[in-house]
């Protein structure tokens, strides 16, 4: 893993505070989370402190510090989706899965997330699995997308 | 200054031939929006149909026409007859027309929404005469789901950098009055005089200076800017040279969100163009203008739409606010001039440089001039992204482009202007949409989400909904808005939960006021919007949670139950989905729910398809 960050951050300039959050962002990209040992070697290459790492890191909420399941759902909360329902979606996702929002299912399967808005609005309520969006879902059509995804 | 005539003329060419092809062709929807209704299987169908059929026919990616609600939409060419738009067209749909449309003589009016490029047809309206365009002005919109937005010579044959050209013809003043005289305001929200902003940083000494394009559209209910970003990109970048010109920038930046993976892609292709035809970089078509851009994606982050928050990040910093003065055009970006426009602002700046100002100006009131795009979402007919001239009504937009409210339903409210807007009752439906008549009515124009409530919202639910995301999303830096909308958060909660007494009201009241008038930025500044909008035009519900400890929208979970009528027909399915196992009864036979059990999650109720399950 150490040789992979060394790899990605060499695209940064050294000692340039102002790469962290496109630094954090490869390397979660690359890695899905950002690590104990990614935030040490980013810290060291940028030259700030850990600790500004994860103050940055912890602010936004991009940034995961727990390796995540081999699905990502994702239930956009936006406003068109909450006047339709979407907390009952989501609901439904946590009572299913057993697990709860920002965590991963105990067979690794599922980690389950919220997005303030994905911008589908007019197809409300949206729930996006890993990179595709479903529109106009029911806990019905929840129930088969695990299905779907769970075999 | 070399010009972009030869380029324009190979473009024109491109795009003339397209409009003389043989072939048939097939436009598809395929932004975010068109891909989550299914888009991109529609596209494999016909492809299919080329591949094992051998039918020749062209398919194109284009961006979102903003008929939303009726996504996918492909609009289908046949040499010699009208062009035709369909509506929800899934591949079985597709092939159907292929069928009937291409291989035969049947226009398949039965699935058609209207007739492109002024042609008519029995029946069906002109693409401008649809109810849905009718009362739009398309000037932003003018080029989304019309072009394909990784070509550049469609943008170019198109009257595309025209306006840059113009601009580059004359001093960076005149650029200035020009969008003067255009009386453009700023589109993110605030609708601050866009030449104003512009002539503060041209004239504060220091360099470098930067623009930054606000492409951050942190509103839930907001997705202009995406469709715009995802149909158009290099309208919104020829603006951002423009402005870079205009305000003497040498580096523009532009600040996206990371959940518009597809924006960003878009953008990245139309910038590697743009490097290529030599408008980004050194002498800009041989002038002295010499500029560059650069993508930033944002990481999820509400605070940072705010100019001085939006810089931190850009630095690498924690997403906080910073008081102003001085304001970012004479001290922004590692303490330089900055000016940060966005998306919607920039997009409009090619249109006034190419079109002139008075074309912009003609259109809206004295106070508001031009058009604005609004994202249609919530309980309206049809769904999807608009551009009216400013001034139009509530009303016009809700039920004449909307179509009204869905499923036959009353409408309760709009949602103007985000988190940071209000809800306006039916009362106000003749409110003209421009920013003071919104700001009167205590709401805002905001960025333009707009989204439409019926009798089934529940008025506190809906101000606990947005509290609770600006309580989650407020930096934490200034106390007013940190403990402030905590405190009204637990209020709001003892409401919906029935344990709330009448002083409590008074008392939300008196901390939104506080939290208004003492936060740093505009996040806390507005963020108390919702609960008073919705507390001076929804007393009575407060009231009646209070008092009758009732929900009458039927929303609130402490507040209500959920019982079966005889409509059940034991068909068993929200027994079966019931999480909580509260339902249970014999197949074929009338079910019942167990209060005790029974969370109320709605699972039933959505299952349910013969109405049989009320709420009480």
């Amino acid at each position: 893993m150490s040789e992979q960050l060394e790899e990605i951050l060499t695209r940064y300039a050294r000692g340039d505070a102002s790469q962290l959050i496109p630094a954090l962002q490869q390397v979660q990209e690359r890695f899905s989370y950002v690590s104990p040992e990614a935030v040490r070697q980013i810290a060291r290459h940028l030259k700030v402190s850990e600790s500004e790492v994860y103050g940055v890191a912890s602010f936004y909420s991009q940034f995961r510090f727990e390796k995540p399941g081999k699905h990502t759902i994702k239930v956009c909360l936006g406003t068109a989706c909450h006047v339709r329902r979407s907390d009952r979606l989501l609901e439904f996702f946590e009572r299913t899965l057993n697990v709860t929002v920002g965590h991963t299912t105990a067979d690794g399967l599922f980690s389950l997330e919220r997005v303030a808005c994905f911008g589908c609005c007019a197809l409300s309520p949206v729930v996006v699995v890993d990179d595709e969006v479903h529109g106009r879902m029911t806990t019905a059509k929840a129930q088969r997308l695990l299905k779907k995804y769970g075999s | 200054m070399r010009t972009l005539d030869a380029l324009r003329q190979e473009a024109t060419q491109t795009w003339q031939a397209l409009e003389q092809e043989t072939r048939p062709r097939v436009l598809v929807g395929a932004a975010t929006c068109g891909r989550a209704a299914g888009a991109l299987a529609v596209i494999e169908a016909v492809e299919k149909a080329r591949r094992e059929r051998g039918l020749e026919v062209l398919v194109t990616e284009v961006g979102c026409l903003g008929l939303c609600c009726m996504e996918p939409v492909v609009t289908v060419y046949k040499p010699g007859r009208p062009a035709i738009l369909y509506g929800n067209v899934t591949p079985p749909v597709m092939n159907e027309i292929l069928q009937r449309w291409l291989l035969g003589d049947d226009p398949c009016l039965d699935r058609a929404i209207a007739t492109v490029n002024g042609d008519r047809l029995d029946g069906i309206p002109p693409f401008h005469e649809h109810p849905m365009l009718k009362a739009q002005s398309r000037l932003i919109l003018r080029n989304c789901g019309v072009i394909d937005p990784t070509n550049f010579h469609h943008y170019l044959a198109r009257g595309g950098y025209l306006g840059l050209e113009n601009a580059l013809r004359m001093p960076p003043e005149m650029v200035i009055e020009q969008v003067k005289r255009s009386g453009l305001r700023g589109r993110g929200g605030a609708g601050f005089p866009t030449w104003r902003k512009w002539q503060l940083c041209r004239e504060v000494p220091g360099s470098p200076k930067y623009i930054i394009c606000n492409a951050d559209e942190g509103d839930p209910g907001a997705f202009m800017n995406r469709a715009l970003l995802e149909g158009d990109p290099h309208s919104m970048l020829e603006g951002m040279l423009i402005a870079g010109y205009a305000i003497g920038a040498s580096k523009g930046y532009i600040y996206i969100r990371a959940e518009y993976p597809l924006a960003v892609q878009r953008l990245r292709t139309a910038i590697s163009q743009m490097r290529e035809a030599g408008l980004l970089g050194e002498h800009i078509l041989d002038s002295s203008f010499s500029f560059d851009i650069e993508i930033r994606e944002g990481a999820g982050a509400f605070v940072c739409g705010e100019e001085t928050a939006l810089i931190a990040s850009i630095e690498g910093r924690r997403g906080m606010p910073r008081p102003r003065p001085p304001f970012p055009a004479q001290s922004g970006l590692w303490g330089r001039p900055t000016v940060i426009n966005n998306v919607e602002t920039l997009a409009a700046v090619s249109h006034i440089l190419r079109d002139g100002p008075d074309s912009y100006a003609r259109l809206g009131t004295s106070n508001a001039r031009g058009t604005k795009t609004f994202s249609l979402a919530g309980k309206v007919q049809r769904t999807g992204l608009i551009e009216v001239p400013l001034g139009i009504t509530l009303r016009q937009i809700i039920f004449d482009i909307g179509g009204g409210i869905a499923e036959g339903r009353a409408f309760k409210a709009v949602q103007t202007g985000g988190p940071s807007g209000g809800c306006l009752p039916a009362s106000h439906l003749d409110t003209p949409v421009d920013y003071e008549s919104l700001t009167a009515a205590g709401s805002i124009m905001g960025s333009g989400g707009l989204v439409v409530m019926d009798d089934r919202n529940c008025a506190v639910d809906i101000a606990h909904y947005f509290l609770s995301f600006t309580q989650a999303e407020s930096c934490g830096k200034c106390p007013p808005c940190r403990v402030g909308t905590q405190r009204m958060l637990w209020i709001l909660e003892s409401i919906q939960a029935g344990t709330a007494t009448m002083e409590d009201l008074d008392l939300l009241e008196s901390l939104a006021q506080t939290v208004k008038a003492g936060s740093l930025c505009g996040l806390g500044q507005t963020a108390p919007n919702p609960v008073l909008t919705t507390l001076r035009y929804f007393r009575s519900e407060y009231e009646a949670h209070v008092r009758d400890r009732r929900c009458p929208a039927g929303v609130c979970r402490a507040l209500i139950t959920y019982r079966i009528t005889d409509e059940c027909t034991g068909c068993t399915l929200c027994a079966r989905l019931c999480p909580m196992g509260a339902i249970s009864g014999q197949r074929k036979q009338k079910h019942v729910i167990d209060p005790n059990r029974c969370e109320r999650c709605g699972a039933c109720l959505d299952a349910c398809s013969y109405r049989a399950i009320v709420v009480n």
